[in-house]
């Protein structure tokens, strides 16, 4: 690597820059990183793409027609439930959340600690997380157990947590201070003065959020809420060390399509199943960003 | 409250202004006396401005008088009525603040048309007064720009209009041009205060910066820890400050020891008498303007108290600053252009201090100095 | 702000602490309760769970294999990145978008999705090159650029690299003078974050491993929690507090300097803002 860079400070420096029929010299230095994700990044999302229109008959729509099935519908549907319910239920508490930190000292120990804790849970997902549910109100777990002893059953009506609805549960965990981390900027981003030229032009609480802050926080709140969308939806590891079986969402169902174990191992299904995952992430993705641009924008 | 608005449509003809009257405030953050019983009087239309470094209590008596602020203790009057516990937004106060105060969703007109938003007026009359007042700041053509379309000037332009078309009992400008260039910083001090006499609402202007207190107040009240440290018009400030704060703070003030005695001092060989009555005699610090300080004329190989070599000349204009050596100080001398041209840095002048009454410095033990 | 408003708001504080810390903190707790539990309900609290972590041969193999992949996906990721983001800023400007947009499009493609694409790659270095568990590190690799991308960008931003470039070349400096002896020191704290990000993500990925059949940590995890349930969770609050006092480093080096200031909270927050990478 340095050997390049060397090398090609020598060419540039051996001859006049800028005039060039081939490409220039200083662009060397950049080919080792280009080639690099175009092997272990864009390769494989092409391998999809393609994939996906691929069959024992050659280049086709057979594999996209998967989408058809009622199994594979329900289970696309289902990750559009979980995610929604789990983007907003995040999005709201995480706001709330994201408001108490910012009301307190901007320099204080107070906030460190929730940025830095939140910093760690947002990540906190997969194995461990599934675990310290099961650990806390699965059917040994101890407040499970002592809420039991204190006369409620949660499961009288079953046992939920390795469902979808112990999903949304498990969720809501990581999404909320990943909703702290993405917000705060953007409450951050409101200045004192608003609220107080609001004040002195008549206004009052109300009115503030209602005409000020809720209009200056709604593309982020909204933004932030598609984020966490996309982060739910694309989720596996969670629900796969919690759901022990089934395909009930569709980031399992593409890895039990992946698989042989379940017998149900076709590449070209799985990559049209992931396609239209990555094509529907995408465009949640295309609008967060929009969003994101506008927010900052209003809330430097 | 409409019909108020709707007397007042035409802008220009609001309502004279109103007394305003801060009665002993006193004001405590924990440890921190912000403000230790401020009494001050605003006649109607009067622009006082509040003058002194930060941490003075200045915004704090700004705040307070718009109901961002509780006070600890004392009464704010405003036309006569007590409005100490009135919340902000009952009080029908206009505000400008530093920076960054314009609501950036919003359009300049949708801007200036806020305040009459909250009072509920008709669409169609908050329309027409926003477009009256964008006029009167100069910015009509500007009414469907968005704040970061506008450069900081136009915004604290837009930010005024803004506060004025609640046509305000008090209108409230905290450091509003502070965070402006120098140039825009001087044309829109003017503004304002053309603005404020056309519209003659009684109005608090607080800063930091003592050519903007002087420039555009009727009165200017210069403020040291939370108390008044005297309050006048500009040119009694400048020439007749009460204190040795407001004379250095006030202005360029050269600090020259000499020595009291029989109610003058004797700095270098010239008798000043004395501001102050209760100095006592020995070493002091004379606090002396560079206006003071006038050349007499070259004084190649002569020697003496008030003869020292240029080491400096600083063109502002139409006059200079001189900075000369005299040895064991340096002083400050203010001369037109044309004389400082005459003395360049390295020649030898004789110097004189006009005989004016002047203010021993009270914050170093006399007989020390730098 | 008036007094009656900054009481409801001093309440309003205090309740919502109180009641997310107990939603946040209640499952830690518990996992640490249920490790700690012994063969039978009527046993005494034990750490025999702790205790056989080093005597599960599959599990130490994993952890081993994970700490090296960590090591791995670090210093390929300094080697890759760092020296192609200071030459973009120096001399290559013009390429500068396509290289963020490369480094964030992880977060936009799911891990799940990735792999996918990577089956068949694997299969082909598996028969080609070598099945161990190493070769992961080079999809690891990819996982990691969105979070190192970002802390070294605000590390660069934060450093007038072209000033300082140009300073050193006038001194008679090389290229890769300017780059070790000059911009990297300058740039300590953010390297260290976006290693110790790297790290992290290597520690808790699950998904990629899982499915291309390599047992590293969070997929020994997972296998062994079938088998026994206490030492399971034993091991994954071991591998939580890791990542936690990882991170606490992360939000505490480089404090004192106020000009990264608020690197750290942006390594955080950039970290925190992932969606779809491999956690998960």
């Amino acid at each position: 690597m340095t050997a390049v860079l060397e090398k090609s400070f020598v060419d540039t420096a051996g001859r006049p820059t800028g005039g060039g029929r081939r490409l220039p010299s200083q662009w060397l230095a950049v080919i080792p990183f280009f080639f690099y994700l175009g092997i272990f990044l864009l390769l494989p999302t092409l391998i999809v793409v393609g994939g996906a229109f691929f069959d024992r008959n050659g280049l086709g729509f057979s594999n996209l027609l998967i989408m058809n099935k009622p199994f594979v519908i329900s289970a696309y549907l289902n990750s559009v439930i979980l995610a929604a319910i789990t983007a907003i239920a995040g999005a709201v508490l995480g706001a709330v959340l994201a408001y108490a930190v910012v009301s307190g000292n901007p320099n204080g120990v107070f906030r460190r600690l929730v940025t830095s804790a939140c910093g760690v849970l947002a990540q906190f997902g997969g194995v461990t997380l599934a675990f310290a549910f099961i650990a806390t109100i699965g059917s040994a777990g101890f407040v499970y157990l002592w809420l039991k002893q204190h006369g409620l059953d949660v499961y009288a009506h079953g046992l939920w947590l390795y469902d979808l609805r112990g999903l949304e549960l498990v969720y809501t965990y990581f999404q909320i201070p990943l909703m702290v981390l993405v917000f705060l900027p953007a409450l951050d981003g409101i200045r004192p003065q608003w609220r107080e030229a609001t004040e002195s032009l008549g206004g009052n609480t109300w009115q503030y959020w209602r005409y000020v802050a809720g209009p200056l926080l709604a593309p982020a709140f909204f933004g932030a809420t598609l984020l966490l969308f996309a982060n739910a939806f694309s989720a596996y590891a969670t629900a796969a060390a919690l759901v022990n079986q089934g395909s009930v969402i569709a980031s399992l169902l593409i890895a039990n399509t992946m698989t042989s174990e379940v017998g149900l191992h076709d590449p070209g299904i799985a990559s049209a199943l992931a396609l239209v995952m990555v094509v529907m992430v995408a465009t949640v993705m295309v609008l967060y960003t929009v969003l994101q641009r506008r927010t900052a924008r209003w809330l430097r | 409250m409409t019909a108020t608005i709707a007397a007042a449509g035409t802008g220009t003809t609001a309502r004279a202004g109103v007394e305003v009257r801060l009665e002993n405030l006193r004001r405590r953050y924990g440890p921190i006396t912000a403000l230790d019983g401020l009494s001050l009087t605003m006649a109607p239309g009067e622009l006082v401005a509040l003058l002194g470094p930060s941490g003075c209590g200045k915004t704090t008596a700004l705040r307070l008088l718009a109901g961002l602020e509780d006070a600890d203790e004392g009464r704010i009057l405003v036309d006569g009525h007590d409005v100490t516990g009135q919340p902000a937004n009952k009080r029908g106060v206009g505000m400008v603040f530093q920076a960054y105060s314009l609501f950036p969703h919003m359009t300049a007109w949708q801007n200036v048309a806020f305040g009459l938003q909250m009072r509920r007026v008709h669409a169609a009359e908050r329309r027409q007064r926003a477009g009256e007042m964008l006029e009167l700041v100069g910015l009509s053509g500007y009414a469907n720009r968005f704040a970061h379309q506008l450069s900081g000037g136009q915004q604290q332009r837009v930010a005024l209009a803004r506060a004025l078309a609640i046509n305000p009992k008090v209108l409230l400008l905290d450091e509003p041009l502070s965070a402006l260039d120098a140039k825009v910083r001087a044309r829109l001090r003017d503004e304002i205060r053309r603005v404020q006499l056309e519209v003659g609402t009684t109005t608090l202007f607080v800063t930091h910066d003592q050519e903007e207190a002087l420039a555009i107040a009727d009165r200017v009240g210069v403020m040291q820890s939370g108390r008044l440290e005297q309050l006048g018009p500009p040119t009694t400030i400048y020439s007749r400050p009460a204190s040795a704060f407001v004379a250095e703070f006030v202005g360029l003030t050269n600090r020259l020891p000499g020595t009291v005695a029989r109610g003058a001092v004797d700095v270098r060989g010239t008798r000043l008498p004395l501001v102050q009555t209760d100095v006592p005699d020995g070493p002091a610090i004379a606090l002396i303007r560079p206006e003071a300080v006038s050349v007499l004329g070259d004084a190649n190989g002569a020697s003496g108290p008030l003869v020292g070599t240029v080491i400096a000349t600083v063109f502002l204009g139409a006059t200079s600053r001189v900075t000369v050596d005299l040895g064991d100080v340096t002083v400050l001398t203010q001369l037109a252009t044309s004389e400082a041209a005459a003395h360049p840095a390295g020649t030898r002048i004789r110097l004189a201090i006009r005989p004016d009454p002047v203010l021993i410095a009270r914050d170093q033990p006399a007989g020390e100095h730098r | 702000m008036s007094r009656a408003r900054r009481t409801k708001l001093r309440i309003f504080r205090i309740v919502v602490f109180i009641v997310m810390g107990a939603f946040f903190l209640v499952p830690i707790a518990a996992m640490f309760e249920f490790s700690t539990r012994g063969p039978t309900d009527a046993s005494p609290r034990t750490l025999s769970a702790w205790l056989s972590i080093a005597q599960t041969p599959e599990l130490s193999s994993a952890i081993i294999a994970s700490l090296e992949l960590a090591l791995l996906t670090s210093i390929g990721m300094l080697v890759l990145l760092v020296p192609t983001m200071i030459w973009v800023r120096l001399r290559v400007p013009a390429v500068s978008r396509t290289v963020e947009f490369l480094c964030l499009l992880p977060l936009t493609v799911p891990a799940i999705v990735l792999v996918a694409g990577l089956a068949p790659e694997y299969q082909w270095i598996s028969l080609n090159f070598s099945d161990s568990i190493l070769t992961l590190g080079f999809v690891y690799l990819v996982l990691v650029l969105p979070y190192a991308y970002r802390t070294l960008d605000t590390g660069l931003a934060a450093i007038d690299v072209k000033t300082l470039s140009e300073a050193a070349r006038s001194l008679g400096a090389s290229w890769l003078t300017v780059m070790l002896r000059v911009i990297v020191p300058n740039m300590w704290v953010a390297l260290l974050n976006a290693c110790l990000l790297s790290v992290a993500v290597v520690l808790g990925e699950f998904t990629i491993a899982n499915l291309l059949n390599y047992e590293n940590l969070q997929v020994a995890i997972a296998l062994l929690g079938r088998a026994n349930a206490t030492v399971s969770i034993a091991v994954a609050v071991a591998a939580l507090l890791l990542a936690f006092v990882l991170l606490v480093v992360l939000s505490f080096v480089g404090r004192p300097r106020s000009g990264v200031g608020r690197l750290e909270e942006e390594g955080l927050s950039g970290f925190g803002r992932q969606l779809g990478g491999g956690l998960r």
